[in-house]
């Protein structure tokens, strides 16, 4: 029989669940997945939850739970493997190194300090971080002012 | 398992004396789900578990379970694990002699699976089930129902009388077993709140009828709350079909069928999809529509005010 250290392990995360979000219960998993990769909590190889372990811990029901699997597969970010459970594949776009994401959230941290220091509030502070990101996405990032 | 319903039933009905519980009640629950058997006091849902429980009989109409199986015969009761409101057991018995008892009394039993189940919750086998908590009680009773390892579990109000943490590891106990040996599950309840976590199928009864069937994803991407100028209502209400309508002088909101599409209204309408509390909410207040496979799931507007 083949080993398999990483199936032994037990899954780097735990899932919770927001029953206030009104986001369906599959899709929050997903969504709990893809943040752990980008986090770098998560990284491929790694085990996800055994679906009993998600079920016992959660009370959801075991579809759910498949649910959820079956579009992280799509995604490809994760694959099954049989009677072993489901493990990391590969990573959702957008993600960057760890090191060079700590780079960016320290500029990031820069800036948030100098809008403190001038006057804006964090509110003030989400609203051009808003603002700035829908011109970068419609493309008049050149032509701020 | 070659079975693929649980529970079918074409017209049946029960009567009580002089009143109807179940009266022309068409039901087709398909193997493989956990089934939310939902409805007001009184709707007939214990009639329709304990039908299918083969505890009593019906008045008109047949049953079958798993397939083709009557229910109350030696193979249905072999492979349906049922448990009744408040799960009376004997309270003067300690859990050991309960296990005792299901274990001479049925013919499939599995101790060491319902020893673990108790262990796992440290319940005490020498405690007298009388003297156990509520949400310890509940568990004995679920314990028992699993250790013949059914392929159809019935469970009526399993909740009702329990607080949130025994709640949340009963159902956590029990949708583990449904994890591991893939049984069926229909089970009755009136915290709609919590349904959506747990089943993936739906059935609604209201005065002894079926008034929504069905697997809740499919249930969910068929409805849209639609909101928009009451002025236009009218006219949305005459091309969809409404299940809940509510106007007030200048902003109405409609709960239509689309049949899993957007609704196609004008832009000053807001569609959103809705969870299923707000779905099963809407239905209960409005006894007349329903949500049915097939042509008998079709509703039409001016149905929905005709009761």
């Amino acid at each position: 029989m083949e080993l398999d250290k990483s199936a032994d392990r037990p899954s780097p995360i735990e899932f919770r669940l927001d029953p206030a979000s009104g986001v369906p219960t599959y899709l929050q998993l997903v969504q709990q997945v893809e943040q752990a990769l980008r986090m770098g909590w998560l990284a491929e190889g790694d085990r996800l939850p055994r679906v009993r372990e998600v079920v016992a811990g959660l009370a959801i029901n075991p579809n759910t739970v498949l649910k959820a699997y079956r579009e992280l597969e799509h995604r490809g970010l994760a694959a099954g493997r049989r009677g072993q459970g489901t493990f990391v594949r590969g990573m959702p776009a957008g993600v960057v190194p760890l090191r060079e994401r700590a780079a960016l959230r320290r500029g990031l941290l820069d800036w948030m300090r100098s809008a403190r220091a001038a006057g804006l509030d964090e509110g003030g502070m989400v609203a051009v971080f808003e603002d700035a990101l829908r011109d970068l996405r419609e493309g008049r990032d050149g032509v701020v002012a | 398992m070659a079975t693929d319903t649980v529970i079918d039933c074409g017209g049946i009905g029960k009567r009580y004396r002089r009143s109807w519980a179940l009266r022309d009640c068409h039901l087709a629950v398909p193997a493989g789900h956990v089934v939310a058997l939902v409805g007001p006091n009184g709707a007939g849902k214990t009639t329709l578990l304990s039908l299918a429980a083969g505890l009593t009989l019906p008045s008109e109409g047949a049953m079958t379970v798993l397939g083709d199986q009557l229910p109350g015969s030696p193979r249905a009761l072999d492979r349906i694990g049922f448990v009744a409101q408040n799960a009376a057991l004997y309270p003067g018995l300690p859990v050991r002699d309960l296990l005792a008892i299901g274990r001479h009394l049925n013919r499939r039993w599995d101790d060491a699976r319902a020893r673990d189940h108790l262990d796992g919750l440290g319940i005490p086998l020498e405690r007298k089930y009388g003297r156990l908590s509520g949400g310890q009680q509940a568990q004995v009773s679920l314990a028992l129902a699993l250790a013949k390892r059914p392929e159809l579990l019935l469970l009526d109000e399993p909740l009702a009388a329990l607080d949130p943490l025994a709640r949340h590891d009963f159902m956590s106990a029990l949708l583990t077993a449904v994890a591991e040996d893939g049984l069926s599950v229909v089970f009755s309840s009136h915290a709609v709140n919590e349904l959506e976590q747990s089943c993936d199928y739906l059935v609604v009864l209201a005065g002894g009828r079926v008034q929504v069937s069905g697997e809740v994803d499919d249930l969910l991407a068929d409805h849209r709350m639609l909101t928009g100028p009451t002025a236009e209502a009218d006219a949305v209400a005459e091309r969809l079909p409404v299940v809940r309508d509510r106007r007030a002088g200048a902003q109405s909101h409609l709960l239509v069928r689309t049949g899993g599409v957007d609704a196609p209204v004008s832009g000053g309408w807001r569609q959103q999809r809705i969870g299923l509390e707000e779905l099963v909410l809407a239905y209960l207040r409005e006894p007349a529509a329903s949500a049915l496979p097939g042509p008998r799931g079709a509703v039409r507007p001016n149905q929905k005010v005709l009761s």
